[in-house]
C-alpha cells in the first residue's frame, strides 16, 4: 500500500513542496488527493533532503495543505499503447475523452523516451510530395524530418498543416500514413478545424489525437507532447507505420515551461524563458527520425506562433537551432493574397539535397532550385530599388528579374489550400519561370538540363 | 582511493551528494546502482555537487554515489581513428550492441576495443634510454594513418624489455625500468581531458590550412595552428561549412564534435565520410577522422565534457607529430550547458545567465590549439586548428559567447543570413569576416602557389569593398548615374561574389578547389576587369561588355575539371582578348 503524505508545505502557482518523504525519486509520478476524492496528477521536480518539490499538471485551486494527501507511484510519467489508439481522442495527459471505451494497453512506455543512438539514426532521404510547391519545389519535406512552421497570428498555418497532412505521400508508395496530432493551448475552433479536416480525408481512423485546449491546465501542455511523441514512437518502430506528427502551438508549450521555471524561481535566460529550453525542445524534436533496421518514421511538423513575427524570438530561434529547416510564413504575402504565403527566401528545409534528384524528383531538380531562389532574391531586390527610384532606374535584365519575382508568387507560391500538385507539375512550372530569363542569366543549371528544358519550347 | 556517500539532492543533472570527504575535485562517481557516470564540480565539507552525464530520473535521496579517485581522462592508443564517441568517449556503436537503437543508461564500454589486435614495430630495442613523450613503436592505425606510440607523461628511463607483433591495446608491450621501479606500458595510456597535454614548446604558425574552399583560402585563410570562429544565425551553413572543411582541409588528422546538435548531421557525416575519398591521400575519409556526437537530446553535462574529449584525442596526434583539425560545432550548446549547471549550482549570473567564468573557459579552450615542438627527443612538430562553431541567438552576436570568442579567436568566418536567403554558399560575409593570418601567411602563398597571390587577393577585397559603396550610391541614385568605369566595377564584383566565392558543396568538382585553380580563377575575373578597362577607355560599350559570351565561361570555370583548368585557362585568356577586340571592331565600324 503506497504511502499517502499529508504535509504539504507550500503551494506556489503549480508547484507544491511536500516535507518528510521517504524513498521518492526524481522525476517519479505523483497524485494529489483532494478532501472531496478528486485526483490530481504531479511529478516530481527536485529533491532536497527529505523534501520533494512537485509540479502539478492540472489547477491548484482547491487544494488544501491539511487534508490534501500526496501519493507517490513508484515509477515516472507512463502512457499505455496500443493500435486501438488510431481514431481516438485524449487529453493532454492521455486519458481518453471521446466517449469510447477504455484503452487495454498492449505495453505501457516511460513519456519521456530515450534519446536515438546517432549510430543507429537512419539519414531521411525519402522525398514527400506535399503537393505544396513552395514546399516540394524549393523547401522539400522528406521522410523522417522535423521541419517546422513558424507562423504567427492570424495567418493560415492550420490551412497548410492539414493541407500537408491530406496530401502527403511518398512516390510509388501505398502505405498508409498515420497521424498523431497533439493541441497544445489552441483554441476549440482551431482544434475542431484539424479534426474536421482528418474526417473529411477519413484520416481519422488512422490519427491519434492529444488535445489540450486553452481553457485547459496550462502545465498539463508540458506533457502532452510527450506523450504523442510516445504513441508516435510505438506505432513508428514498434508497428512499422509511417507516422506524420503536428504539433501545435510550440509557443504555448514554451510558455508554460517558463511558468514553472519562474515559480521555482529559476535564473532566467533570454526573455525570460529558462536557460534550459534549448535542451528541452530538443528533447521533443529529436524524437523524430528513421532508425536502422527498423521499417516505420516519425515525421514531424511543430507549429510555432512567432510573438511580434519576430523571428529572433527565443522560441522560433530555439527551435530553429534544433529542426532542419523550417517553413516561414510572412503576412505581406498573406496581404497581397498569395496562399500559402511562404516566405520562401528565409524558408529551408536541409535533408533536401539527399531527397531530391535522379530517382528520387528528378535530376534536374536540385540546379533549378538555386537558380529560382537566388533569381527570386534578385528580383525583390530590384522590386525594392524601384519603389524608391522607380522603373527607369532599373537597367534591362534587372526589369525583367522584378518582372519574374512578381510572377514566382503569383504562379508558383500562390497555389491555393485545394491544389494538390504533382511534383513533376512544380518543376513545370519552375521551368517555365526561368524562360522568362535570358539563357545567360542561368548560371545556377547545368549545361544539359538547359538543352533539355529550357531550348524545349513546348 | 575511493569513498562512498549518499544522494541528499537532485534537481536534474546535478546530484549533491554527502559524505564525499576522501573525494577529489573533478573525480569521476558512479551514482546510484544504476551507475550512472557523473564528476564532482563543487566540494563544500563532505557535501561534493556532481554532474551527472546521463538522465537523472529515477535517482532517490539516499542511494550511493561511489567515487572512482580518478579524474575524467580519455584513453588513447590505436582504434580511436574511425570511431564515434559519445561525450565521455563510450564508442557509440558498441552501446548500440549493448543496448539497441535507443541510449539506455550506465552503460560501461572501453572506449577502444579490447577484441582487436594490432600490429605494433618497435622502434627502440632493449638498453635504449627514452624519456617522456619518446616514439617507442609504431601501429598502422588505418592505411594513412601511422600511429606512433609514445612514452606516457612522467616515465622516463632505460627500455628492460619491448616485443614486436600482434597484440590488443591492453596486452604489455614495453617493460621500462625507471628510478621507481619497473613499468610496464601498453599501446595505450590515460590523459585527464581537463588539463592540456604537455609540449616542449609552442611556435607561431607560418603556414596556411589549405581548406579548398575558395573564400576561406583566397580571402580569410586560417593558419595550420590557428583558431577560427564561425558564428551564424540558424539556416546560415555553419554545419555545411563545417562539414566541408571536415571534408576537405589538408589536415593529416580530423577531430569532429558535433557538441548538442542533431542527430541526423552525425549520421549525415557517419554515412558520408567513409565513401568520400581524400585527394591527397586517395583514401576514405572516416580514416583519418575521429567523431564525437554529443546530440542535443543527448544529456546535457555530457556535452560540456565532449568538447574536452575531443580536443584531448587531438592533442594526442598532435603529439605524434601530426597536423590536426579540430572542428567543434557548436560551441554555443556547450556554454548553454555551463549555464544550466552553474544555474543549478545557484551561482551569481554574470551576462544572460552565463557564469562570470565563460570567458577564461573559452579562453583555456581555444588556446590548446597551436603548433607546438612535441616532449621526447625527436622534437615533433605537430599542430592543432581548432575551428568552433558560434550559435548567437538571433544571429546577434553582441551576445556573451560570440563576443568572449572573438576576444581569442584570430581568424572570423561571420555568415550572413541574407546570403544564405539568395543560396549564396558558404554564406560567409566578405565585409565583415577578418583573418588575422593574412600577413604572416603571404609569403608561403607567395612562395607556394604564386607570387601574384597575394596581389590578387588585395585586389579583390578592394573591388568588394569599392562595390559595397557604390552600391549605397545606387540605391539613392539608381545605376544610370554611374560612371562606365564605376558600372564595370560593379560588373567584376558580381563575377567575384557569384563565380568565385560562390561555392556548391554538393556539386562534385565545385565542392574542392586547388590553389592553383583557384589562383587561374582569380586571373581570369581580374583580366577581364583589366582589359575590359582598356577598352571601355578606348570607347566599348560597358553594356556591350558586360553581355560578352566569354564571361560565362568565366562564370562556368568552377565546374571544369581539375586536370582541365590549364588547357581551358589558356583557352579562355585568348577569347576574352578576341572578343573585346571584336567588340570594339564593331564600334569602329
Amino acid at each position: 500500500m503506497p504511502r499517502e503524505y499529508r504535509t504539504i508545505e507550500e503551494a506556489a502557482g503549480p508547484l507544491l513542496l511536500v516535507k518528510d518523504v521517504e524513498n521518492v525519486t526524481y522525476g517519479e509520478l505523483a497524485e494529489i488527493r483532494l478532501a472531496s476524492g478528486e485526483k490530481r496528477r504531479c511529478r516530481v521536480l527536485e529533491i532536497d533532503g527529505t523534501n520533494a518539490l512537485v509540479q502539478l499538471f492540472e489547477n491548484a485551486a482547491g487544494i488544501n495543505l491539511k487534508d490534501s494527501a500526496v501519493v507517490f507511484s513508484g515509477h515516472q510519467m507512463e502512457l499505455g499503447v496500443s493500435e486501438d489508439m488510431l481514431g481516438r481522442v485524449f487529453d493532454g495527459l492521455g486519458r481518453p475523452i471521446d466517449d469510447g471505451p477504455e484503452m487495454i494497453p498492449e505495453q505501457r512506455r516511460d513519456v519521456n523516451g530515450l534519446p536515438m543512438n546517432p549510430v543507429a539514426r537512419k539519414y531521411p532521404q525519402e522525398f514527400i510530395q506535399t503537393g505544396v510547391s513552395a514546399i516540394d519545389g524549393l523547401n522539400t519535406l522528406v521522410r523522417g524530418q522535423k521541419l517546422p512552421i513558424f507562423s504567427a497570428s492570424g495567418l493560415p498555418h492550420a490551412q497548410l498543416a492539414a493541407q500537408i497532412a491530406r496530401q502527403a505521400k511518398v512516390l510509388g508508395d501505398n502505405e498508409q500514413f498515420a497521424v498523431v496530432f497533439a493541441a497544445m493551448g489552441i483554441t476549440f475552433e482551431e482544434s475542431e478545424y484539424f479534426v474536421q479536416s482528418f474526417k473529411e480525408t477519413g484520416a481519422l481512423d488512422r490519427t491519434v489525437l492529444f488535445i489540450n485546449l486553452a481553457n485547459d491546465s496550462a502545465i498539463e501542455r508540458l506533457a502532452t507532447p510527450k506523450m504523442a511523441l510516445t504513441a508516435a514512437e510505438y506505432l513508428a518502430f514498434e508497428k512499422g507505420m509511417h507516422v506524420l506528427v503536428i504539433l501545435t502551438d510550440i509557443t504555448n508549450y514554451a510558455d508554460a515551461l517558463r511558468e514553472v521555471s519562474a515559480a521555482r524561481k529559476e535564473v532566467p535566460g533570454r526573455r525570460g524563458y529558462p536557460g534550459y529550453m534549448y535542451t528541452d525542445l530538443a528533447s521533443l524534436y529529436e524524437r523524430a527520425g528513421r532508425q536502422d533496421g527498423k521499417e516505420g518514421s516519425i515525421t514531424m511538423i511543430p507549429i510555432l506562433t512567432m510573438p511580434e513575427d519576430d523571428k529572433t524570438h527565443p522560441i522560433p530561434d530555439l527551435t530553429g537551432y534544433i529542426t532542419e529547416g523550417q517553413i516561414i510564413l510572412s503576412r505581406e504575402l498573406y496581404r497581397k493574397g498569395v496562399n500559402p504565403p511562404v516566405d520562401v527566401l528565409p524558408s529551408l528545409s536541409r535533408l533536401k539535397d539527399k531527397g531530391i534528384g535522379k530517382g528520387k524528383t528528378r535530376a534536374d531538380h536540385s540546379d533549378t532550385m538555386n537558380q529560382l531562389f537566388s533569381a527570386y532574391a534578385r528580383g525583390k531586390d530590384a522590386k525594392e530599388l524601384m519603389i524608391v527610384l522607380g522603373e527607369a532606374a532599373l537597367t534591362p535584365t534587372d526589369l525583367i528579374y522584378a518582372k519574374f519575382a512578381d510572377e514566382f508568387e503569383r504562379r508558383y507560391v500562390s497555389q491555393g489550400f485545394d491544389n494538390d500538385r504533382s511534383i513533376e507539375e512544380t518543376l513545370a512550372i519552375g521551368w517555365e519561370l526561368l524562360r522568362l530569363l535570358p539563357r545567360s542569366e542561368l548560371r545556377r543549371i547545368r549545361e544539359e538540363y538547359l538543352t533539355q528544358y529550357y531550348d524545349t519550347q513546348d | 582511493m575511493s569513498s562512498i556517500g549518499n544522494i541528499v539532492k537532485i534537481s536534474g543533472p546535478l546530484v549533491v551528494a554527502e559524505g564525499m570527504r576522501d573525494a577529489n575535485m573533478f573525480d569521476v562517481v558512479r551514482v546510484s546502482d544504476r551507475r550512472l557516470i557523473g564528476e564532482i564540480i563543487e566540494m563544500h565539507g563532505d557535501r561534493a555537487s556532481i554532474q551527472v552525464y546521463e538522465e537523472t530520473a529515477g535517482l532517490g535521496t539516499g542511494q550511493s554515489v561511489e567515487s572512482t579517485g580518478e579524474p575524467m581522462s580519455a584513453e588513447l592508443g590505436p582504434g580511436l581513428i574511425g570511431s564515434i564517441y559519445d561525450g565521455i568517449q563510450r564508442p557509440l556503436d558498441d552501446i548500440r550492441k549493448v543496448c539497441g537503437n535507443n541510449l539506455a543508461r550506465g552503460v560501461e564500454v572501453p572506449s577502444l576495443k579490447r577484441d582487436k589486435k594490432w600490429s605494433f614495430t618497435p622502434t627502440v630495442k632493449a638498453g635504449d634510454k627514452v624519456e617522456e613523450g619518446d616514439v617507442f613503436g609504431t601501429v598502422p592505425e588505418t592505411d594513412i594513418v601511422l600511429h606512433k606510440v609514445m612514452v606516457p607523461s612522467g616515465v622516463s628511463g632505460t627500455v628492460k624489455s619491448i616485443k614486436e607483433g600482434e597484440f590488443a591495446v591492453d596486452e604489455i608491450v614495453c617493460v621500462i625500468e625507471t628510478e621507481k621501479g619497473d613499468r610496464e606500458l601498453t599501446m595505450a595510456q590515460k590523459w585527464p581531458v581537463r588539463r592540456g597535454r604537455p609540449y616542449k614548446k609552442k611556435l607561431s604558425p607560418n603556414m596556411p590550412l589549405v581548406t579548398g574552399q575558395r573564400v576561406v583560402d583566397c580571402l580569410f585563410p586560417i593558419a595550420k595552428g590557428g583558431v577560427a570562429a564561425i558564428p551564424g544565425p540558424f539556416g546560415s551553413g555553419k554545419t555545411v561549412t563545417q562539414h566541408q572543411l571536415a571534408k576537405w582541409a589538408e589536415a593529416d588528422i580530423i577531430v569532429y564534435i558535433g557538441c548538442g546538435e542533431r542527430g541526423n548531421e552525425m549520421t549525415d557525416v557517419l554515412n558520408e565520410f567513409p565513401e568520400l575519398i581524400d585527394p591527397k591521400t586517395g583514401k576514405s575519409l572516416m580514416e583519418r577522422t575521429v567523431l564525437i556526437a554529443n546530440t542535443s537530446d543527448m544529456p546535457v553535462a555530457a556535452r560540456e565534457a565532449s568538447v574536452y574529449t575531443g580536443i584531448t584525442i587531438a592533442e594526442y596526434y598532435r603529439d605524434m607529430g601530426y597536423s590536426v583539425a579540430l572542428m567543434a560545432d557548436s560551441t554555443s550548446r556547450w556554454a548553454e550547458a555551463l549555464r544550466e549547471m552553474s544555474g543549478r549550482l545557484e551561482e551569481m549570473p554574470g551576462d544572460e545567465g552565463y557564469p562570470a567564468y565563460l570567458g577564461s573557459r573559452l579562453a583555456q579552450f581555444y588556446e590548446r590549439a597551436g603548433r607546438v615542438v612535441s616532449t621526447g627527443k625527436e622534437g615533433r612538430e605537430g599542430a592543432l586548428s581548432v575551428i568552433g562553431a558560434v550559435s548567437p541567438p538571433g544571429g546577434d552576436i553582441s551576445e556573451p559567447v560570440s563576443q568572449a570568442t572573438l576576444r581569442i579567436v584570430k581568424v572570423f568566418w561571420g555568415l550572413d543570413s541574407n546570403l544564405a536567403y539568395q543560396r549564396h554558399f558558404p554564406a560567409i560575409n566578405w565585409l565583415t569576416s577578418y583573418s588575422l593570418y593574412a600577413d604572416s601567411l603571404a609569403e608561403w602563398y607567395n612562395n607556394n602557389v604564386s607570387a601574384d597571390w597575394m596581389n590578387c587577393r588585395a585586389r579583390f577585397m578592394q573591388i568588394l569593398h569599392e562595390e559595397a559603396e557604390l552600391k549605397e550610391i545606387v540605391k539613392l541614385i539608381g545605376m544610370d548615374a554611374l560612371s562606365a568605369d564605376d558600372r564595370l566595377k560593379m560588373e567584376t564584383a558580381r563575377s567575384i561574389r557569384e563565380d568565385f566565392l560562390h561555392q556548391l558543396a554538393f556539386h562534385e568538382i565545385d565542392t574542392y578547389t586547388s590553389l592553383k585553380k583557384q589562383l587561374f580563377m582569380m586571373k581570369l575575373i581580374l583580366g577581364f576587369n583589366d582589359e575590359a578597362a582598356d577598352a571601355i577607355k578606348k570607347g566599348a560599350d560597358i553594356e556591350a561588355v558586360a553581355e560578352l559570351p566569354v564571361r560565362e565561361k568565366i562564370g562556368r570555370f568552377k565546374y571544369v575539371e581539375e586536370k582541365n583548368t590549364d588547357e581551358e585557362f589558356g583557352q579562355i585568356q585568348t577569347e576574352i582578348s578576341s572578343e573585346l577586340d571584336l567588340l570594339l571592331n564593331k564600334e569602329e565600324d
